[in-house]
């Protein structure tokens, strides 16, 4: 069975402060990648957390196949980049993250086999052996992606995976992301603030803006002319400048009060 | 850095079990130096034995005198091994404060945990007042396990507080050994110039008063917490990753802080309130550990009791070796060879394990 994930009136409140409220989706499927995105401080980051169950409030989020605890491994949240300051080697953190949950203190063949496959997938061998605090931010991001993926996750939350990373490791990791979406039957949500390279893989596109969603569709209908102007505030038009990927131009002035128009 | 070969598939898998047997390898090297330091201590003493008479007295060979035999059983034997369990118990307790409070001058010591069992005990060899009054015996021990544990609670909940930081928190330690050392003054200047000479004394904290029933209750503690310890061990290091990849791994890290900051406060209180004020070893202990073996709570944890306990053991014989046939109390010789250490400790700390 694939796995399958909805939001139904979801919110969150950090005391009475409400920073999320009312989030309703359609049914998302396993294998498809829905990009969340939105202003800063939009509420992002709260939705994950509350997917992930690290958060509570209101709501319901229904899920197939997959159990809400989240030491099961079916649902993992890769959160933003934090810097850690510890004595683990790469390749210990990622077989960490394989191994939580596990009474067992042993380590398997299968255990480090997987960990390889992850480590090779990304492309990071070369840092595997290093200390996680001698890493640059993009290469903690790929460690933290890693240690993400090594979990074998149903539902897949991925906050800003990529704000780090060169324009070919972006690339690159999203390219992987939506490929194992694919393979693995995997449910996919990720924030991502590059509006083109969500048009290159996203099969569905949330908007939030003040806690609130004020779109969800495919890439057509929600990355618009419109939404550049009432959500970003810049003006700017979206071409197909090739088969594939349409690209966002920005080309008007910024910062035009909404009420002008 | 120049282009570093790639590892293939298989050497990835070899590098890291070839990383694990040095770990186990270094845990060796750490058990027999402590092994070694423990027959040193007790062939230390008014009378000194050969380390092959200590051997041969240990194995219960008729090649000894009794009266060796004795010295080494009933009289070294309790405090040696004493320093064995003290030094991993206030190793352990060290190393998991740093751990959960994510702070690399946590220890017993350094957050005022010792200051609050040493002004416990004043108070009971003062006044004999007792915090629990059927246990007359150890009322010492008792009031200043208590006033231990309520100082690692008290830390704990407030390092649970919104907004609170590593440098909070070392903060908050300080404000700790102020109060419970203002309040420690306070009851020597009340106190008689006999029960003076006990605090002053208690507070140097010394081996010297190990007994049997102590060194139990001890190797009890420590027996039940590392085990506890143990089976935590993924998470615990899962929370070194930060306590946001921890939770989005399962970790319930409120819980896990709770039961292991409960844990940790008998774990420091118990040494402490048996031999006095130790300090250092909860600091030193787990950084050295860290330098070894790294961070992976299976490694870490079992490098941090048996560096804790060889570092007391050996404490424990310079103590008997600076002038011989005095023993020095080995809490002034602990803080001694350790400033040195933990200035060293803060003045590279950006270099590499914090």
């Amino acid at each position: 069975m694939v796995a399958m994930l909805q939001l139904e009136n979801v919110g969150v409140r950090y005391g009475k402060v409400e920073v999320l409220s009312g989030i309703s989706t359609p049914v998302l499927q396993g294998g498809e990648v829905t990009a969340v995105i939105g202003p800063n401080a939009a509420g992002k980051s709260s939705l994950f957390r509350r997917i992930a169950g690290l958060l509570d409030g209101p709501g319901r989020i229904h899920l197939t196949e997959a159990s809400f605890d989240p030491s099961s491994g079916t649902i993992c949240y890769m959160p933003q980049d934090t810097s850690v300051n510890t004595v683990l080697t790469v390749y210990e953190s990622i077989l960490l993250a394989r191994k939580q949950g596990s009474l067992s203190r042993h380590v398997s063949d299968l255990d480090l086999e997987t960990v390889d496959g992850v480590v090779a997938a990304l492309r990071i061998e070369a840092i595997a052996f290093k200390g996680l605090s001698e890493l640059s931010g993009g290469q903690r991001q790929l460690v933290s992606l890693a240690q993400t993926l090594v979990r074998d996750p149903k539902i897949l939350l991925l906050d800003e995976p990529t704000s780090a990373l060169d324009l070919h490791r972006q690339v690159e990791v999203l390219a992987l992301v939506k490929s194992l979406a694919r393979e693995r039957a995997m449910c996919v949500i990720v924030a991502v603030h590059d509006l083109n390279q969500v048009m290159r893989v996203a099969d569905r596109v949330m908007v939030i803006d003040e806690g609130t969603m004020v779109r969800c569709g495919s890439v057509e209908e929600v990355i618009t002319p419109d939404l550049l102007r009432s959500i970003y505030r810049v003006d700017g038009r979206i071409e197909r400048c090739s088969r594939f990927c349409p690209q966002v131009i920005i080309d008007g002035p910024l910062n035009r009060p909404l009420a002008a128009e | 850095m120049a282009h570093s070969p790639a590892i293939s598939l298989q050497q990835g898998r070899g590098v890291y079990r070839a990383l694990v047997r040095r770990k186990q390898l270094i845990l060796l090297a750490l058990a027999v130096v402590m092994v070694l330091s423990v027959i040193a201590d007790l062939g230390l003493g008014p009378a000194r034995y050969s380390m092959r008479e200590v051997v041969l007295a240990l194995l219960g060979s008729a090649e000894v005198s009794e009266q060796i035999s004795v010295v080494i059983w009933d009289i070294r034997m309790p405090v040696a091994l004493m320093a064995i369990v003290v030094g991993a118990a206030l190793s352990a307790a060290g190393a998991q404060m740093q751990t959960i409070l994510n702070n690399p001058l946590a220890s017993p010591f350094t957050l005022g945990i010792s200051a609050a069992a040493s002004f416990g005990a004043s108070v009971a060899l003062v006044f004999g007042i007792s915090f629990l009054p059927w246990a007359i015996d150890y009322v010492v021990s008792i009031n200043a396990l208590l006033m231990a544990m309520g100082a690692s609670l008290f830390i704990h909940f407030m390092s649970q507080k919104r907004g609170v930081t590593v440098e909070t928190i070392v903060l908050l330690g300080i404000t700790l050994v102020f109060t419970f050392n203002a309040l420690l003054a306070l009851v020597q200047y009340l106190a008689s110039e006999q029960a003076l000479s006990a605090v002053v004394f208690w507070t140097m904290g010394s081996l010297t008063r190990a007994t049997w029933p102590k060194l139990a209750i001890t190797t009890i503690v420590l027996a039940v917490s590392l085990p506890l310890f143990m089976r935590r061990a993924w998470a615990l290091t899962a929370l070194r990753l930060g306590e946001d990849k921890a939770a989005s791994f399962g970790v319930n890290v409120r819980w896990l802080r709770l039961e292991t900051m409960m844990i940790i406060s008998v774990l420091a209180a118990v040494p402490v309130a048996f031999v006095g004020t130790i300090g250092f070893i909860g600091l030193v202990g787990p950084h050295i550990a860290r330098m070894l073996v790294g961070e992976d709570q299976r490694y870490f944890l079992p490098a941090s009791v048996l560096s804790g306990a060889a570092i007391l053991s050996l404490t424990s014989v310079i103590s008997k070796t600076i002038v011989p046939g005095t023993i020095f109390p080995i809490g002034i010789i602990t803080a001694l060879v350790g400033v040195p250490f933990l200035f060293s400790l803060i003045m590279t700390t950006r270099r590499r394990a914090w």
